[in-house]
């Protein structure tokens, strides 16, 4: 028998689990303004502390304040605001039509709606995006119609994807959006590899990546970040952070590190934190995180902090592992509220206006949603040809597949 | 013409591919400047420069990864993997991402990437060096396998796979490297100059993905193989004198079903080998094939000849190894049956 006292196994648990009341007041959120704005072509070792604070725009009177500030005239932040509304209004649909049996699956973006809609808005045509499930903000900021989103989760006859991906999984080379996998992880070094094909041709063209904080845990995530900063990747390596995995915490996958952006300094890869609910300091984040891959410079790691409102996806029910009412307590509030108490303060818009813009955009997305149940939906159809299911698992079909194809007589 | 070995027939493809479409882009574990460590990278980066042929971290799934998000940029990556077994980091990317992005996007995007990776025994490379992974890859849809047994072929067939549209995953016999072997290890190694398929153009030439070769013309029993078993089943048909059809796959995926089912139909027995372990190894497959297509043709059960379902083992290499004699005794078995 040892001396020594027996080993435990450390497992960590969440603050706050269903009954506990939650209270956040202990996490540390920097003043609007505080956080310096540094050169793009800076050191990640000189900026080590931006992997630890949170960059804010918007103070709390809707004044936007500090070096980050002032990227964005009235008008497209109006857009972005209306982008946020449309995406907010996009998943109540479909998030209803989930429940009335019209498709199988859905995932909204419910509360960190600012992240993909800001971040679309500093590229360029021709960038890349390598998105995960929660990202259907990259093209509702775009002209991308929102009939085609909703053929493809309906899986009807008119699905651009031919009914052969799950809701959401959306592809669109045109509008800078790769095809989503339902894998976890495995993009974000594709994404590496499209911006070193950028770079090996010479081109202008930059990546960005996307990551939850849970997949971060996997290996592709440090592939990524090792490939990126080896050959210094004009991508942009983005983990939004919404402290929940389906139920898993963010601790589990964060370990003992203070934040997922500090993952990024071990790699020399300069890292960013950033208050996933204010849209200007995302858009201003991501602006200089584009500059900086465009200029050369390499690769940026930034962690979008933000809050998961809604479920993980249609299939589970958060009030099983944390307290209901945790959201509300999450302090870094609303995206949609915030930007729109912003452009009020500034005497830009109005409750009335904002009312009125809600509404129209809720009339856009219903008419879409018509349009889209005409094409069918997935339980009643009609969907495309059973035929088409042999198609394009190679650019020719061999004769393998043909013979399956007329066993199965389509 | 020139006498090539397999290595160096490899390097010639890459080499063609480099000088012919500037978007080929090679890239691996010490494949840039030292050339690989089976050297069928040499020289490839002083000629086309670092942008196009350049060491990696040792990574497989991020060299994959990587090549998946190139090739859907629109440039060619032609990867290599350092042995087979090496694979297995990066088998995610190629099975669930690879083998899908054509099809899951319709069209949208598009994988135009080779994994090329040494794959086999023979070489006292143990357990981590000699496996065979093809089954593997052959049950994933959406990818395609080819697997060489000459210099002639791993050139025209490592070019026409750069310029397939689709991933392939090229392996390469390991032992066939610089020269065929009979499965005689005891034997002086023949080198690939005093063999005709060592007779190599140095221009560019593709060879059919999914097409077969009859490497010997018989009457009596049909051998399926493919790779270094090739030149033993050979040995085997010269030593029991029995009059062999010998098919080499060259493609395991797509299969070339018709000279497979032709040949059956006329010989009426067929014998399969391969390296790999044998439970749900390719050979099963091919026994299926056989199977649904010839059932009735055939005049003996179908045999198999394979590595045993064991972990692949370093001092019982050669009693592993399938050998001109277990594949004779198979090919004398076949014939009892009259």
């Amino acid at each position: 028998m040892s001396d020594e006292p027996p080993l435990s196994l450390h497992v960590p648990e969440p603050e706050f689990r269903p009954g506990d009341k939650a209270d956040f007041s202990n996490v540390q959120i920097p003043k609007a303004g505080s956080v310096e704005r540094p050169e793009i072509d800076v050191s990640a070792e000189d900026i080590h502390d931006l992997a630890y604070s949170i960059i804010r725009v918007m103070d709390r009177n809707g004044k936007a304040v500090g070096p980050w500030a002032g990227m964005l005239n009235d008008e497209k932040v109006k857009e972005g605001l209306e982008d946020m509304l449309r995406v907010r209004a996009f998943d109540a649909r479909m998030l209803i039509a989930q429940r009335q049996g019209k498709t199988s699956f859905y995932m909204q973006a419910l509360g960190e709606e600012a992240i993909a809609c800001a971040f679309r808005k500093a590229l360029k045509p021709g960038d890349m995006n390598f998105p995960t499930y929660r990202q259907q903000g990259l093209l509702l900021s775009t002209d991308y119609p929102m009939v085609d989103m909703m053929n493809q989760i309906y899986s009807n006859a008119a699905d651009p994807l031919m009914g052969r991906q799950l809701p959401i999984m959306y592809s669109s080379r045109e509008n800078g959006f790769f095809t989503i996998s339902g894998n976890l992880a495995t993009q974000f070094i594709q994404g590496v590899g499209w911006a070193m094909a950028s770079a090996i041709k010479g081109d202008t063209k930059i990546a960005a990546s996307w990551i939850g904080d849970g997949a971060t845990a996997a290996s592709d995530f440090h592939s990524a970040l090792v490939f990126a900063s080896t050959y210094r990747a004009p991508v942009v390596l983005n983990v939004v952070n919404n402290q929940w995995a389906i139920s898993t915490y963010q601790g589990i996958a964060r370990g003992r590190a203070v934040t997922f952006a500090a993952r990024g300094l071990g790699f020399g890869i300069p890292a960013l934190r950033v208050d996933g609910n204010d849209y200007l300091a995302v858009y201003a984040v991501s602006k200089w995180a584009i500059d900086r891959a465009r200029a050369g410079h390499g690769p940026t790691l930034i962690e979008h902090v933000t809050y998961r409102v809604g479920g993980h996806s249609t299939s589970d029910d958060p009030s099983a592992y944390r307290p209901k009412e945790e959201s509300d307590a999450w302090p870094l509030g609303d995206p949609v509220e915030r930007l729109k108490n912003y452009l009020i303060a500034r005497d830009v818009w109005s409750e009335a206006q904002h009312v009125q813009a809600r509404e129209m955009i809720e009339a856009e997305v219903a008419e879409a949603q018509k349009l889209a149940e005409k094409n069918g939906t997935l339980h009643d159809g009609p969907h495309s040809s059973p035929r088409s299911m042999f198609e394009d698992v190679y650019e020719d079909i061999p004769l393998h597949l043909v013979r399956q194809r007329q066993e199965a007589g389509v | 013409m020139a006498r090539m070995t397999m290595i160096q027939a490899i390097r010639s493809a890459m080499d063609n591919a480099l000088a012919e479409d500037e978007n080929v882009v090679v890239f691996g574990e010490d494949v840039g400047f030292f050339g690989g460590v089976f050297r069928c990278t040499e020289g490839l980066q002083k000629k086309y420069g670092k942008h196009r042929c350049f060491d990696s971290p040792i990574n497989e799934s991020g060299i994959i990864g990587a090549a998946i998000g190139m090739a859907s940029y629109g440039i060619r990556p032609c990867v290599e993997i350092q042995f087979a077994d090496y694979m297995y980091p990066g088998y995610d990317q190629i099975t669930q991402e690879a083998s899908r992005i054509r099809y899951r996007s319709n069209n949208d995007f598009t994988v135009p990437m080779v994994v090329r990776m040494p794959t086999g025994g023979g070489i006292f490379g143990g357990q981590t060096h000699s496996q065979s992974p093809e089954a593997l890859f052959a049950h994933v849809s959406g990818i395609k396998t080819v697997i060489p047994s000459s210099p002639y072929d791993a050139k025209g067939l490592l070019l026409a796979s750069i310029e397939d549209n689709d991933p392939v995953m090229f392996l390469e016999p390991k032992r066939l490297y610089n020269g065929p072997f009979d499965g005689h290890h005891d034997r002086p190694v023949t080198p690939w100059s005093k063999h005709e398929l060592g007779e190599v153009p140095e221009d560019y030439y593709t060879l059919p993905i999914g097409k077969a070769a009859i490497r010997r013309e018989g009457a009596d029993v049909t051998v399926l193989v493919y790779g270094t078993m090739v030149y033993v089943a050979e040995a085997a048909a010269a030593e029991t004198g029995i009059d062999a059809e010998i098919i080499d796959l060259r493609t395991i995926l797509p299969l070339d079903l018709e000279t497979i089912e032709a040949s059956v139909r006329k010989t009426g027995r067929c014998v399969i080998v391969h390296e790999a372990t044998k439970t749900c190894g390719f050979g099963a497959e091919l026994m299926a094939v056989v199977t649904e297509g010839c059932f009735y043709h055939l005049e003996a059960p179908i045999m198999r000849v394979t590595g045993y379902d064991t972990p692949y083992p370093h001092a019982h290499e050669w009693e592993y190894f399938p050998t001109p004699g277990r594949i004779g005794e198979a090919l004398r078995k076949v014939m009892e049956t009259a």
